[in-house]
């Protein structure tokens, strides 16, 4: 009888197993695995690099804040701890000279509460980042029909969301002799997509990859780190994709600290409980 | 409520007047003294488990909603402002959102102990059934709230189930429209999807009320399957407090450390990228794919070619549930006395793993290696449909004829008459010629 629950047993934790690794299949072509860019983040105990995420604010505010929005960052979350302007010094986010600095060289746009006319004033800290575009239609019409995406939650949309940022802004190779590229396009073998309709060569040699209207934005020394770091283009992707992680989830490091205090605390629970069920039941013929 | 003599003696002159008024400290006695068989393995641990969960999804769920904007502009946002600028908000939005994954996690196990064991069997039908209705609300319950963050698989997820409604003939579009609370998927969906979403686990909580009334009349089925004779109680009863609460705590506490594990340290892992790219009905994602739990009945789905009949094939699955105590022929409830019987389970268990593994495929897709084999009808054998077809068929099979059949031709193995003695129910009972199998605690 032992052997038929010890099986079940199996059966259940292979359950568990396979349907947490059931993941939908890719699409023909596919693209490529991101490349591991060994972030600092990554991992139960991983937390981020405060001068790597300051680089990566700066490549997002001097290079992709051109066209792309992260509507749902405040300047304040800058200055949390753990963020790229982390002072323990300050009061509090919102009272953070770094971040209060970098909110005025924004300009936002308001109402004047005098005479109820559109305005546009410095940014504070409670602002959320300026879009480049007043809306999706006029970021879509500017930009060949596709809005560029918005950014703050980019990491977590995305299979292997840091992994990929990275691969895909430092990966952009000409494309393979033999595909078409549309105008406007541009191929990235780690953009999703399905080349075969483009593809002129073997038909069991489809280049794995995808088009993307984002042109390749980032050239080397494009920013000037602050901490004189070079910015070689796989250190700026590299830097901005740790931002982005960062950006869509700002509290992944408390979640992990809390999490090591919670499993700390449920296995001496459950050591205690184990014991009182060993006495409990000590008597229990069964 | 319980089947058992109350044993609650009133002490003070509180509880006296109380109990002559509302007797719900004696209630409260009872339901913890009530006499349970002492065999119960860590199987039987997953109800007192799942109680939790329901809790936890309740208490999360009401602070959660708080914070939520059940509008179309507004819900993405506040999902992501719950994360960010909520204290606790990213506890309890993981915590919800994972607790959904743990609550069918321990749901499936429950139900495959039931099967197991045979608790669904004459006089626990009532019992089955309900626990059928429950799992039912909790698969709808799922759906609506999985739609509230108003991400891309949220929206094309509501698209494509609520689509199903629409292929019943000549009603269906009309039921569509009133579902959706307009021609397609708006604020008016959303808005509806939310309240129901409240509602529903309060139902659940109320039928969870009755699953236990119905288990405390009928009382708890056991691993040896055997209604305990009277005279044996003293014997192999104990009551379930302080046994069963430490063991279920401890149960629950090994539980808790899964369900921590992912909250903590891989909150995203169970849920799909695409559903943090906000709601965009003009771009269709390359796959729309549910949750890690309604797979095997997506599959099923997906698995009949004409549309109807693919919504009517997984209703089936969901519905030949509540008709099972029919289906089964066997007398005995254990399958631990079923050698044959206990084969075809364990198929069944891999089986519903393989619809599973199906629903989140492309049907077109090969099983084995990269090529193909030769058409069927309209795939070639070595696809995911005709695996998905071949699963769904052992899905029905083992409902519809091996439960019936097996159940009349079978010789079960013999059955102890009571928990604690090796006295065995058949043939050669009396003759001591073979002694009884010890039973192994779980």
């Amino acid at each position: 009888m032992t052997i038929s629950i010890r099986k079940v047993l199996g059966v259940a934790v292979a359950a568990t197993a396979l349907a947490v690794s059931a993941a939908p299949a890719s699409a023909a072509g596919g693209s490529k695995e991101p490349r591991k860019a060994g972030f600092s983040f990554e991992g139960p105990f991983g937390t981020f690099d405060q001068a790597q995420l300051q680089r990566g604010y700066k490549v997002y505010r001097e290079v992709c804040s051109a066209c792309h929005s992260m509507e749902l960052m405040s300047f304040r979350t800058l200055g949390e701890k753990g963020g790229p302007f982390y002072d323990p010094k300050a009061a509090s986010p919102a009272d953070n000279r770094f971040v209060r600095a970098l909110a005025a060289e924004a300009t936002i746009n308001d109402i004047d509460t005098e005479i109820g006319e559109p305005m546009t004033r410095p940014g504070t800290p409670a602002d959320k980042f300026p879009s480049p575009y007043p809306n999706r239609i006029a970021a879509a019409a500017a930009n060949g029909g596709a809005a560029p995406p918005d950014l703050s939650v980019m990491a977590k949309a995305r299979h292997d969301g840091a992994n990929y940022i990275y691969s895909l802004l430092s990966g952009y190779v000409d494309p393979p002799a033999g595909l078409t590229v549309n105008p406007g396009q541009y191929y990235n073998p780690y953009m999703a997509g399905d080349m075969t309709p483009f593809w002129t060569g073997d038909h069991d040699a489809v280049p794995k990859g995808g088009f993307i209207a984002m042109p390749p934005v980032l050239n080397p020394d494009q920013v000037t780190f602050d901490d004189g770091t070079a910015a070689t283009v796989d250190q700026m992707a590299k830097d901005v994709a740790a931002f982005i992680a960062w950006s869509s989830e700002p509290k992944a490091t408390e979640r992990k600290q809390a999490g090591m205090g919670v499993l700390a605390f449920l296995a001496i629970f459950t050591g205690l409980t184990y014991a009182s069920y060993r006495k409990i039941w000590k008597n229990v013929g069964h | 409520m319980s089947g058992h003599e109350s044993t609650y003696v009133p002490k003070t002159g509180v509880e006296k007047w109380l109990d002559t008024r509302l007797p719900i400290v004696r209630f409260g006695a009872d339901y913890m003294s009530l006499p349970t068989p002492k065999n119960l393995n860590y199987w039987y641990t997953f109800g007192a488990i799942l109680t939790v969960c329901l809790m936890i999804q309740i208490i999360t769920g009401i602070f959660l909603a708080m914070n939520y904007v059940p509008t179309t502009a507004g819900a993405f946002a506040s999902v992501e402002r719950i994360m960010r600028d909520v204290n606790g908000g990213w506890l309890l939005r993981y915590v919800h959102a994972n607790g959904a994954s743990m609550f069918f996690i321990a749901v499936y196990v429950h139900m495959l102990r039931g099967l197991y064991y045979g608790s669904y069997k004459a006089p626990r039908e009532m019992i089955w059934i309900l626990g059928c209705v429950i799992f039912f609300l909790m698969i709808a319950t799922a759906f609506l709230g999985y739609v509230l963050p108003w991400g891309q698989m949220s929206y094309w997820g509501a698209e494509v189930i609520t689509n199903l409604v629409g292929a019943i003939p000549l009603i269906g579009e009309p039921i569509l429209i009133w579902l959706r609370g307009g021609p397609a998927i708006d604020n008016a969906t959303l808005n509806r999807f939310f309240s129901l979403h409240y509602l529903l686990p309060f139902v659940i909580f109320g039928v969870v009320v009755l699953h236990l009334w119905a288990l405390h009349t009928s009382g708890q089925n056991n691993p040896v399957g055997i209604l305990i004779p009277k005279d044996r109680e003293k014997k192999d009863m104990i009551p379930f407090h302080p046994y069963y609460t430490v063991k279920d705590g401890f149960a629950l506490l090994l539980f808790m450390t899964m369900f921590a594990v992912f909250v903590f340290f891989m909150p995203n892992a169970l849920g799909h990228a695409d559903n943090y790219i906000p709601a965009n009905p003009l771009q269709t994602p390359a796959h729309i794919v549910p949750e890690w739990y309604m797979l095997p009945f997506y599959a099923i789905l997906r698995a009949v070619p004409d549309k109807f009949g693919g919504v009517l094939a997984m209703f089936g699955a969901i519905g030949v549930l509540f008709v099972l105590p029919w289906l089964d022929t066997s007398k005995v409830r254990s399958m631990r006395y079923r050698p044959t019987m206990r084969i075809f389970y364990i198929a069944f268990v891999i089986n519903g793993l393989i619809l599973g593994w199906c629903g989140g495929q492309l049907p077109d897709a090969p099983v084995i290696g990269n090529f193909s084999t030769f058409n069927l009808i309209d795939g070639d054998l070595n696809s995911f449909l005709w695996l998905t077809r071949f699963a769904t068929l052992y899905y029905f099979a083992f409902f519809f004829v091996l439960l019936p059949f097996v159940g009349l031709k079978e010789t079960p193995l013999r059955i102890p008459l009571s928990i604690s003695e090796p006295v065995l129910r058949g043939p050669d009972a009396m003759s001591g010629a073979v002694p009884a199998q010890a039973e192994k605690k779980g």
